[in-house]
Parts: C-alpha cells; sequence; structure tokens
C-alpha cells in the first residue's frame, strides 16, 4: 500500500528537517519526505495533515504495564492502547518486583503479547539482578538472547558497591545498555517527599538531594574506572544534572533521563497531602525544576520519559506516606514536552529530539527518526485540537493523574507504526458520541 | 458515586471551616484565623470555671456518638478526649484498631465506611502517619466531624491549644512573650502545631532548640528561630516547652546517648536560670525524667505539667462543642 501525508509540519531532529510538507510511505517505509513524490509513486491515497505536526513515533524510555502480574493495575492492552492514542509507538517496559524479568521466557512471553496486541512496540528491559534482589546476576547473555533491550534494577538496591561494580562489567560484557537508577537507599529511608521545608511543615519523612548525588557520584567514579555506558534514570536535583554536565565533559559516556512531572512539579504540589503527587524520586524545589528543565534544553539530560506507573484507585486512597508512588502518565508525556515549547523552556526540535532520536540513541533502536527506507513510525499531533485532561477520559487504565483539569494545547490525532494508522482520535470520539 | 469519583486530588482551602468560617474539623492549626483560637481559647476558661462539680456535665452533645479511632498507642490523650466528651453528655466508643480490623487487613477508607454506618458523629483519630487525619474529614460523610488527636509528625492540634491555654493563663497576652521549644523537633507533631499557635496568635518570639540532627530542614520558614545551644536559646525566654525523647532516637544515629542528650539539653535547675525568673517551665507529657527534664524542675514551682493536663479536658471541650455546633449550624 502506497499513501501520502501531504502538507503536515514535519519535524525530524535526527536530520534536523523541518517544513511543511509531505511524507510518502511504501510498503511498512518512509519512501521519501519532500515537495513532490518519488519517481513512480502513485498514492493510493492521500491524508490531509494541513495545520499539523508530524513527528517521529514517540519513544518512552519507561513504562510499567503491569502484566502479567498486577492486571488490577493495567493490562498490557490497555496501556499500549493508551501509549498510541498520545503518539508513542514504542516503549520500554520496566522490571519491577512483581514481574522482575530475571528470565528468558519473561522476556520472550512479555514480547510476544506486545506483538500480538498491534500497538505501541513493546522493548523490554530485564533485571540486572535476580528476583532485582541486587545480589546474584541474572543471566545476562541469555537475557540479550532473547531479545531484551537492556538491563536494570529498577529502585532496588544493590547489596554492595561491588555487586553494582560486577554487575555494570558483566553486562558491558555482552554489551547490553545499563538503566541504573541512582538512589542511595540508606539516606532514602522512609522519606517520601522532598526534605526540605513542605516535608517539614507536613510532618512527612524527607529524602535528602544527597539521596541522589551519592549514588550519581558513585555511578559517575565507576563509569569512569570500568569505561563502560550507563544511563542513569530519572534524574530529580540540580545537583545530580550539574554532576552529569561536568562527567559529560569529562568525555565519560553517561546518559540520562528526566520524567516529565518532574519538569511541571515540585514539592508545593504535594502541600495538602496530595497523594498523586507522590512519586519516586521526589518532586523537588522550584529550582530543581529549573535546572531540570534546562538540563534537558542543553542537552545534559537526553531523554524525557513517562515513567508510567498506572496504579488503581485504592494505592492511592490512604494517609499520603501509605500510597503506591507513581503517576499514570502515558498520556501526558508529548503533551508536557510541547508544552516546555509553549513555556519557551526549549526550541521545539530539542523537546521532540526529547522523545526521539535521543531515547533512540540510547537504547540503540532504529526508530525515533524520519528516514526514507526505515520503517514508517510517526504521530500526527494536532496544535489546535485543545483539550482539558480528565483522569476518568483517560485511555490507560490507571487513572491516577496529578493533571486533573491540565489544559493542553495540542495531542496526537493519528499514529503510525510501520505504515499503519493503529490509532485515529476520530474513531475515539465516533465511539464516545454513540 | 463511582469508584473514580474518589479519586484524590488538591485538598479544598478550607477543609476543616464551613462556608460561614465556623470550625467543622479540627485537623491543623495551620491556616486558622486568629479569632477563631482566641474563640477556642475563650471557651475553654468557661467550661473551666463552670461553678462546681455537680454541674460540670454540660448537655451540649447529649444524643452524640463519639469515636476515639486510636491507630497508635496513647493513654492520656485518649482519656481527656474521653472525658471530654461525657461532661459534654455525648456516648464515647473507644476503638483500639491496632487489635481490630485493620490489623486484618482492612483498609482505612472502609474501617471508616462501616463505622459511618453506624451513625456515629465525630471521629477523634490518632494515627502514626502525617495526613491521616486529614484524609479522613476528606471522605467521611459530611454530617462526621473529624478531630485530630495526632498524626504522624505533622499535628496534634489540640494539644497545642492546650498548651496555648496554659500559657495564657499563667503569662497573658501573646505579643510580648518569648518561648522556646527544646528536643526532638524533627519527630515532634506536637512542636509543628506549637509553632503554628504561637505565630497565628503572634507570640513576640518562637524558638526551637536542639541538635543539629533533631531540628528538621528549613524550620525557620515556619516563623522561628534555630538555636543549636540550650543556655543561649533559654537566655530571656517566658515559657520553656519541652518535648518528649523517644528512646529508639538512640538506634538510628540521630544522638549518641541519652545521657549527652541530658547533658546538652535536659533541663535542670542550672538552665532554667537562663529564662525569665518568673519563666514557666511545660511538657506534654509522658516526660523522661533524667532525659529531657530533671525532676527538680519538673516538679518545681515553675513547672505547669499538671495544670496542662487539666487544661486538656477544657480545650477539648471547647473544641467538640464547637465543631457540633458547626455542624447542627447553630451556636451550643
Amino acid at each position: 500500500m502506497r499513501f501520502v501525508i501531504s502538507n503536515a509540519h514535519i519535524i525530524d531532529p535526527d536530520s534536523g528537517y523541518n517544513a511543511v510538507s509531505n511524507l510518502y510511505v511504501h510498503k511498512k517505509k518512509i519512501a521519501h519526505i519532500g515537495q513532490t513524490p518519488p519517481a513512480g509513486f502513485t498514492a493510493d491515497h492521500t491524508i490531509d495533515a494541513s495545520g499539523q505536526f508530524l513527528f517521529p513515533g514517540i519513544i518512552d524510555l519507561a513504562a510499567y504495564l503491569r502484566e502479567p502480574g498486577q492486571e488490577f493495575k493495567a493490562s498490557m492492552e490497555s496501556e499500549t492502547l493508551a501509549a498510541v492514542s498520545a503518539g508513542i509507538t514504542q516503549l520500554f517496559y520496566m522490571p519491577e518486583p512483581l514481574t522482575s524479568i530475571d528470565n528468558m521466557p519473561m522476556v520472550k512471553l512479555i514480547m510476544k503479547q506486545g506483538r500480538a496486541l498491534k500497538k505501541a512496540r513493546v522493548k523490554v528491559i530485564g533485571a540486572i539482578t535476580q528476583d532485582l534482589a541486587g545480589e546474584q546476576l541474572t543471566n545476562m547473555g541469555g537475557l540479550k538472547y532473547a531479545g531484551c533491550a537492556g538491563v536494570s534494577n529498577q529502585r532496588q538496591p544493590f547489596a554492595s558497591t561491588r555487586t553494582l561494580r560486577m554487575a555494570m562489567d558483566y553486562a558491558a560484557t555482552f554489551d547490553l545498555p545499563l538503566f541504573l537508577h541512582p538512589i542511595e537507599h540508606s539516606l532514602t529511608g522512609s522519606g517520601c517527599v522532598h526534605e526540605g521545608f513542605v516535608a517539614t511543615r507536613m510532618g512527612l519523612p524527607g529524602i535528602p538531594v544527597a539521596a541522589e548525588t551519592t549514588a550519581v557520584a558513585q555511578i559517575i567514579t565507576l563509569i569512569e574506572e570500568l569505561d563502560i555506558p550507563v544511563h542513569l534514570c530519572r534524574l530529580s536535583a540540580a545537583n545530580s544534572v550539574e554532576m552529569v554536565r561536568a562527567a559529560k565533559q569529562r568525555g565519560l559516556s553517561v546518559t540520562a533521563d528526566v520524567a516529565a512531572h518532574q519538569l511541571f512539579l515540585t514539592e508545593m504540589d504535594i502541600s495538602d497531602f496530595n497523594p498523586l503527587c507522590h512519586v519516586q524520586p521526589p518532586l523537588r524545589s522550584e529550582r530543581d525544576m529549573e535546572a531540570l528543565r534546562h538540563g534537558v534544553a542543553d542537552g545534559t539530560i537526553d531523554a524525557i520519559c513517562s515513567d508510567h506507573q498506572p496504579h488503581e484507585i485504592d494505592a492511592k486512597l490512604a494517609p499520603f506516606q501509605q500510597t503506591e508512588p507513581g503517576i499514570s502518565a502515558l498520556e501526558t508525556l508529548l503533551p508536557l514536552v510541547m508544552r516546555l515549547v509553549e513555556e519557551n523552556s526549549m526550541p521545539i526540535e530539542t523537546a521532540i529530539a526529547s522523545v526521539t532520536i535521543r531515547p533512540a540513541t540510547i537504547t540503540r533502536s532504529k526508530q525515533g527518526r524520519l528516514q526514507p527506507g526505515k520503517k514508517a513510525d510517526f504521530t500526527l499531533f494536532d496544535p489546535d485540537d485543545f483539550w482539558q485532561l480528565r483522569a476518568d477520559e483517560l485511555l490507560s487504565q490507571g487513572k491516577n493523574t496529578p493533571f486533573e483539569g491540565w489544559s493542553f494545547s495540542g495531542r496526537s490525532s493519528k499514529t503510525y507504526i510501520k505504515g499503519k494508522c493503529v490509532f485515529d482520535r476520530k474513531n475515539i470520539a465516533h465511539k464516545k458520541g454513540g | 458515586m463511582t469508584k473514580a469519583d474518589l479519586l484524590p486530588g488538591p485538598l479544598p482551602s478550607s477543609l476543616q471551616l464551613t462556608g460561614e468560617g465556623h470550625l467543622k474539623h479540627f485537623l491543623t492549626i495551620e491556616g486558622l484565623p486568629p479569632l477563631l483560637l482566641q474563640e477556642i481559647l475563650d471557651r475553654a476558661e468557661q467550661f473551666i470555671t463552670l461553678p462546681n462539680k455537680a454541674q460540670r456535665k454540660a448537655p451540649l452533645l447529649r444524643g452524640k456518638t463519639v469515636v476515639n479511632l486510636f491507630f497508635e498507642n496513647s493513654t492520656r490523650t485518649r482519656t481527656t478526649f474521653e472525658l471530654a466528651a461525657q461532661r459534654l453528655s455525648a456516648d464515647i466508643i473507644n476503638l483500639d484498631i491496632r487489635t481490630s480490623a485493620t490489623a486484618k487487613g482492612e483498609s482505612l477508607l472502609d474501617t471508616i465506611r462501616n463505622l459511618e454506618a453506624m451513625n456515629v458523629d465525630m471521629f477523634v483519630v490518632r494515627h502514626q502517619h502525617s495526613g491521616a487525619a486529614h484524609f479522613i474529614a476528606r471522605y467521611c460523610a459530611p454530617y462526621i466531624s473529624v478531630l485530630n488527636a495526632g498524626d504522624g509528625r505533622h499535628a496534634h492540634p489540640t494539644q497545642a491549644m492546650l498548651d496555648m491555654l496554659t500559657i495564657r493563663q499563667y503569662k497573658g497576652d501573646f505579643p510580648p512573650l518569648k518561648v522556646a521549644i527544646v528536643g526532638d523537633i524533627l519527630h515532634s507533631r506536637v512542636a509543628r502545631s506549637q509553632i503554628h499557635a504561637l505565630t497565628t496568635l503572634c507570640a513576640g518570639e518562637a524558638r526551637v532548640i536542639g541538635p543539629r540532627t533533631l531540628i528538621p530542614a528549613g524550620i525557620e520558614k515556619m516563623g522561628v528561630n534555630v538555636y543549636h545551644d540550650l543556655y543561649e536559646g533559654l537566655d530571656d525566654v517566658d515559657v520553656i516547652i519541652m518535648l518528649r525523647l523517644q528512646k529508639e532516637r538512640m538506634q538510628h544515629a540521630l544522638l549518641p546517648s541519652a545521657h549527652e542528650f541530658y547533658k546538652r539539653y535536659g533541663l535542670t535547675e542550672e538552665g532554667l536560670k537562663y529564662a525569665k525568673p518568673d519563666a514557666i517551665v511545660m511538657h506534654p507529657g509522658p516526660s523522661n525524667r533524667g532525659v529531657e527534664i530533671d525532676s527538680m524542675v519538673a516538679d518545681g514551682p515553675q513547672s505547669v505539667i499538671l495544670p496542662q493536663v487539666t487544661n486538656g479536658i477544657a480545650v477539648r471541650m471547647a473544641i467538640m462543642s464547637m465543631v457540633m455546633g458547626a455542624q447542627s449550624g447553630k451556636t451550643l
């Protein structure tokens, strides 16, 4: 099948392409980008995308899909649909204690289920230690063979710095991308919010910035010694951004990401015990939020991810400290990223790069770019579709969002994977209307 | 109502007050207007000066049911709430939650729903987690009032109000007063509520005194001056409030030993000399003699620890009658 998306404002941060133009698709692949069709191309149909952006398919570096094991929170079906509805064409399934992904069958099961659903592409991050317990290494060679895109210990602690060092070194043997959360657990303790005035006033146990920065320093030291690349997951503090910036300037192969909500919310948002703002790492100060935005703008922070953690309502219905951390965030990732552009925090090319080519580079994915000959993964984003977020209208099974009532200018109207339309907002609207 | 309607979002700003500004719940002192705090104190005074014991029982809460919902151990606070409710002629039920349903896995919300179904009028809540009383106030039926009897490290507003009543009785109005709060500020809900009360009532100066490990980050933004030296901090103060030091604080590297704490921050007759000669000494109890306070001081002429307990009943009667008045739309 051949078709053309015409008159779209095409932005491809990888090639630097930024113009109103046409995108030609032939047999699941991008055939050409330009004003005129390639020689011999006749379109079966044309989709007029006047007034809309066309971005490479959005890549989300971290999502918890909860299946298998916690289907009361979410299913792969509900979440991969929520993903494509928000322009996300590829997401990275994070391991967690109840679904630790520490063996080959589990990797294969999740990937098979992801393929069967025919929505967002599901890539798997495996566990670096068995049961994520931080002690015994997993069969990483096997995990890679089964298709793991990388390994991580999620937010779980390593038994010792030695275990961390060995795990890093062993993963590097197989050239497996390493996703490390910088958390010094002995400093986190029972903390649930940023240590500072708000924590003091609310009487909630705090997590000091040093719980993150000491871990960042430790990992950077090990990167330097072992000479292997590491991706730092979910930075939250200004000082961490500064440390990563300095490490990059020294030429170390370190990359980093931030969860989108960290760029919009601060400790002040929990100040009435709002459990929807209970996240890990915690929301920090205004200064930290600004530094994180600058970090993305200048490339110190490579990627923005959703850190999607859908929950059943009961998980958030308790006194703050007893609620489970996390936000249902797939459907706010791209709208928030575009809001950064609207608020003049960064140019649109940088914002889109942080959710396309940059995460693709970190994970060595072939997606994240609009390149003739590559699979046609892209999303059409209608900037004139003004909408107000209503939690109960989220397609994700998790309705736990702190952005209830926020107004956004624009969202994805259509999403394509391998040249096939996997989401069309008209169908959603039609269903609601009918 | 579907379950999705329960999604917790930001709290309404005046969860504690009715549209007319009356006290509906008593969860924290933060944000309450000074006049309302004065009203609580005035009303408590009235209960204290009731002519004689025979008339001590007022019928203000006749027919009302108060549930003491204690998720955490307490004898003194629970007893004073119980007495306060009885003296207002309410029926009172004590629920020791640690041994009941929640211990069997029932969620807090389910516990609340079940008690609601028994047509109760007021919950007195103590819970080990900050924000628990707010949570219950937010989700319980609108005809129920919630009184916070201590939540985590967050607030213990009735304790703070009985302390304010004691201060006013002995020292008069607040603006000229310097008040020092000494000890484990970090873990103290009492200190936080006292600070809010003192700043709301425009006390001249509020100080906190303790080692750096027990002073929480950014506390000065609550309007207090921080001291790490006991004698410096006690200099010229009118009121000294000693806090209880939990024994387990010695375990997590917060303090080296009880002995060292007593030497540096325990209130002795020697330390008392630095305060004004007529300064009063307070303690929310139960006190650890020889850890944070010397017996000579606790039992000395400047100690008002026992009057605090008496005032505790009056203050709780005042607050209970006010919230029930707001609920019924008339002043009781």
